[in-house]
């Protein structure tokens, strides 16, 4: 098996703090004061294997399609 | 074709309309809350846009039973054309042409509600915009053309549904309708 890392990237254009990503993420996400994700990595933030399907949910369902997996 | 298949398919036809009428109502209702970025109705926020979603889905899913069985039951004359294009239709033709505009407008909003991840944000609120349009003539559609349309208890359901839509219209409107709306106009005040 090859290993392969998962990394989620937020674009701060897009995003509006609707708070969606924050839900389905709470293991690695949280909000600042304004409402919008703070994770650990600012916006390069690494998926552990057993959250890559919540990750793939907070990106399909992002109001702003603001989410973008990299593998 | 025997005429107890026929009442059956008129039944079905009107209730069917009644029931997307009420469906495509509760869609605004959650389309509108999800905009609002809050946990509206008790659920979480992820939950409100899935369940806009599906109820959404579902009202489309009535408006074809609507279609299609009033277009094989031979009381309400409606032909292929009458789907697509407006104002032709041999009854009534004011009042089926604005269910058909509703119809075109709920089909465009469908398709690219559900391809929304691919053809952007923008191209997908633009034409999801129509539903302000979409509702309202689907409510006069069903009050102008429904057989039962003007009787007491469809009035006062039409009633409810303008009364929750407009109510949820007037919080849109409302500058503090986004969450976290104050803390961000502090910032750059």
């Amino acid at each position: 098996m090859t290993e392969r890392k998962v990394t989620m990237h937020i674009d701060w254009t897009r995003c509006d703090g609707r708070g969606l990503c924050v839900e389905l993420l709470p293991e690695l996400l949280t909000r600042d004061d304004w409402g919008y994700p703070v994770g650990r990595g600012g916006s390069e933030i690494a998926i552990p294997q057993n959250l890559e399907y919540a990750a793939q949910d907070a990106a399909a369902l992002c109001p702003t399609q603001a989410l973008r997996l990299h593998k | 074709m025997n005429s107890v298949f026929d009442q059956a398919l008129w039944a079905v036809g009107r209730g069917s309309g009644v029931v997307a009428i009420v469906l495509l109502t509760l869609s605004v209702l959650l389309g509108i809350g999800g905009r609002s970025g809050r946990a509206v109705f008790g659920m979480p926020r992820f939950a409100v846009t899935l369940v806009h979603r599906n109820v959404s889905l579902f009202s489309l899913l009535f408006v074809v039973v609507h279609v299609v069985s009033l277009f094989l039951d031979p009381f309400a004359q409606l032909r292929l054309v009458d789907f697509f294009i407006p104002f032709l239709g041999a009854f009534k033709p004011f009042w089926l042409g604005l269910g058909t505009i509703a119809f075109d407008l709920l089909v465009v909003v469908t398709i690219t509600a559900l391809l929304r991840n691919r053809i952007g944000p923008r191209m997908f609120k633009a034409v999801h915009w129509l539903v302000y349009a979409m509702w309202p003539v689907s409510v006069l559609h069903a009050i102008g053309n429904g057989t039962n349309g003007r009787e007491p208890w469809f009035l006062v359901l039409a009633v409810f549904c303008v009364m929750a839509v407009g109510g949820a219209i007037a919080w849109r409107l409302h500058e503090d309708f986004v969450e976290y709306r104050n803390v961000r106009r502090q910032e750059t005040r």
